[in-house]
């Protein structure tokens, strides 16, 4: 257990210095809420009351803090795609340290930056006009470090299988849209058609955007946040423990 | 007394794919004792990463036994692992990180602590001569610098076995010199056994003292250099014709020779083993002038490695990316 936290302390520690050390990935990282904010959020604000609320805010804000936790996560296996090329993910796998501290210590980074990322996000919404609890704030960002992670070692997993970016890129993209557009992440799904939200119904996203929309109006008690939140975390064991099997076995 | 570094029988590793069976290893034995400088060597195909892969944990084989370093492979591969070193051929750095702490990152990951690390590498980069290059991105390093780098990062923890995958692939011919002293020096000056891949046959001459040679997945032959070498027996003719369909007529003279073994032709070449060079040498030019051939080279030598590995392997091992399509080669030996 201990060897465990030393290792992912290594690892982590590694992992965010190298991240640091590149100020374009900085920049970009900072910049990226910031732009949705200021440049998506104008357009819904005429749209709040046909939304059912004042605040068009407190819908769009905690929508795009959920697709800063899918899909900045899961763009990290690049990363690891390039690790893995220059023989930095096989000289770790000699050494004695835990595989699930090769893992832990590398979403943990992710996670971290999430939360950095998803804290200015906030911070710059509320001069635009957000009004939210600050309960319901933290509870939504406990749920995108969750979601974080379990995209994160998702990444990871598929960047370990894959091996190349070829491989990988198509794969995300496939994946991405769909998702996006049937998770309500960007206007709530109750605009949408009879049969689209039908859809849309299955998609365990859409119910993790809804739960943390709650969260953000203080709905503490609705079946609709917790719902969201149990899924999230059912998310992020499922990603968890696809990332783990991965790193404990063999890459051969 | 000799202690045994890594002892394996019957290591075998099928992969699977798409439902047909690859057999990369049926089932290599193997012995390295105490500081040993072992060159494990094969055409490629032939087992020896997949080997390589099974020795250092991070292959699992699917038959046989293995004790490397004293621990047993498979019931205690973090055992293993905590007592080797490993060198890929892929390199083991980052090349936006800093080489320095690439060293202590990867000690930490062995239990060390910073300050061990720190000091341990430092002293590691004295003597591999990457003196000033602490602070330097890998990627900013010559390729001898960064192979050198990688050998510090295989070696700060102090594993008493070292395995190196072809460590002088790519470099010139100076810093592949340069390269053997510091491989040399780990065993004279602290005992450390290695066990080294090549493709370059001078290399295992001049460093190894052992030669374990792989093909289709299993050990042919081991031994000293200069033993296997004596194996070869008699001399080496070589003749390189201007027209290469005339190969099979030259071949067919070399076969009349004296005492001669059956030639075997690659490209434009013809080789053969005669038991007296010389005078074979002279009979042979003689034949060629009668049928009218035109050579452009002709020599009479003492066996190489490289005509030990032929003979193992019909393969040679001085250029495994030729143009020539294995197939080809196939065809035009002469059995």
């Amino acid at each position: 257990m201990r060897t465990l936290l030393r290792d992912t302390g290594t690892v982590f520690v590694r992992a965010m210095r190298m991240s640091l050390r590149n100020p374009a990935w900085l920049v970009i990282m900072m910049m990226q809420p910031i732009l949705y904010i200021l440049l998506f959020g104008p357009l819904l604000q005429p749209l709040a009351g046909q939304l059912g609320t004042g605040n068009a805010y407190q819908i769009f804000v905690p929508g795009i803090l959920v697709q800063l936790g899918i899909f900045g996560s899961l763009f990290v296996g690049f990363g690891l795609i390039a690790e893995y090329r220059a023989g930095v993910i096989e000289s770790q796998r000699v050494t004695p340290a835990s595989r699930t501290a090769l893992l832990l210590g590398r979403v943990l980074r992710d996670v971290v930056v999430l939360l950095v990322q998803g804290v200015l996000l906030v911070l710059v919404s509320l001069p635009l006009g957000l009004r939210a609890p600050l309960l319901g704030v933290v509870l939504t960002l406990v749920v995108i470090a969750l979601l974080g992670a379990a995209f994160a070692s998702t990444s990871y997993a598929l960047a370990l299988t894959l091996k190349s970016e070829d491989a990988f890129a198509p794969l995300l993209n496939a994946f991405v849209l769909p998702v996006l557009l049937l998770s309500g992440i960007l206007l709530p799904m109750t605009l949408a058609p009879g049969w689209l939200q039908t859809i849309s119904d299955i998609n365990p996203l859409k119910h993790v955007v809804e739960g943390t929309r709650e969260f953000f109006v203080g709905g503490y008690d609705t079946s609709v946040a917790w719902w969201g939140a149990a899924l999230t975390v059912v998310l992020a064991v499922l990603g968890w423990a696809f990332g783990v099997r991965r790193f404990r076995r063999e890459s051969s | 007394m000799l202690t045994t570094v890594i002892h394996a029988r019957g290591l075998a590793r099928t992969f699977r794919k798409k439902k047909q069976e690859i057999h990369a290893v049926v089932g290599v034995d193997l012995d390295v004792e105490a500081g040993e400088i072992v060159g494990f060597l094969g055409p490629n195909g032939a087992g020896k990463t997949t080997t390589l892969r099974m020795l250092t944990t991070l292959l699992e084989p699917t038959a046989g036994t293995a004790t490397v370093a004293g621990r047993d492979l498979i019931a205690d591969p973090v055992g293993v692992r905590r007592r080797i070193g490993y060198v890929s051929q892929s390199g083991s750095t980052y090349p936006d990180a800093r080489a320095g702490e690439e060293v202590v990152d990867h000690a930490r990951l062995y239990g060390m602590t910073t300050a061990e690390a720190t000091e341990r590498g430092k002293r590691l980069f004295r003597e591999l001569d990457l003196d000033g290059l602490w602070e330097r991105q890998p990627k900013t390093m010559s390729g001898g610098q960064r192979r050198r780098l990688d050998i510090a990062v295989g070696l700060v923890h102090v594993p008493e076995l070292v395995f190196l995958d072809e460590p002088t692939t790519g470099l010139d011919p100076q810093a592949r010199a340069n390269l053997w002293t510091h491989i040399r020096a780990l065993r004279e000056e602290r005992g450390t056994t290695v066990f080294l891949t090549t493709h370059y046959l001078d290399e295992a001459d001049a460093l190894c003292d052992r030669i374990l040679v792989i093909d289709h997945g299993a050990i042919v032959a081991s031994g000293t250099p200069d033993e296997l070498k004596s194996q070869v027996g008699g001399d080496v003719l070589t003749v390189t014709v201007e027209r290469s369909e005339q190969v099979g007529e030259v071949a067919r003279l070399m076969g009349q020779l004296r005492g001669a073994e059956a030639p075997q032709v690659l490209d434009d070449r013809v080789v053969g083993r005669v038991p007296h060079g010389g005078a074979a040498l002279v009979e042979l030019v003689r034949g060629l002038d009668r049928a009218d051939i035109t050579i452009s080279g002709i020599e009479s030598r003492r066996p190489s490695l490289d005509d030990v590995f032929l003979g193992l392997t019909g393969r040679s091992l001085r250029d495994p990316e030729s143009s020539a399509p294995a197939g080809s080669l196939e065809e035009v030996t002469v059995r």
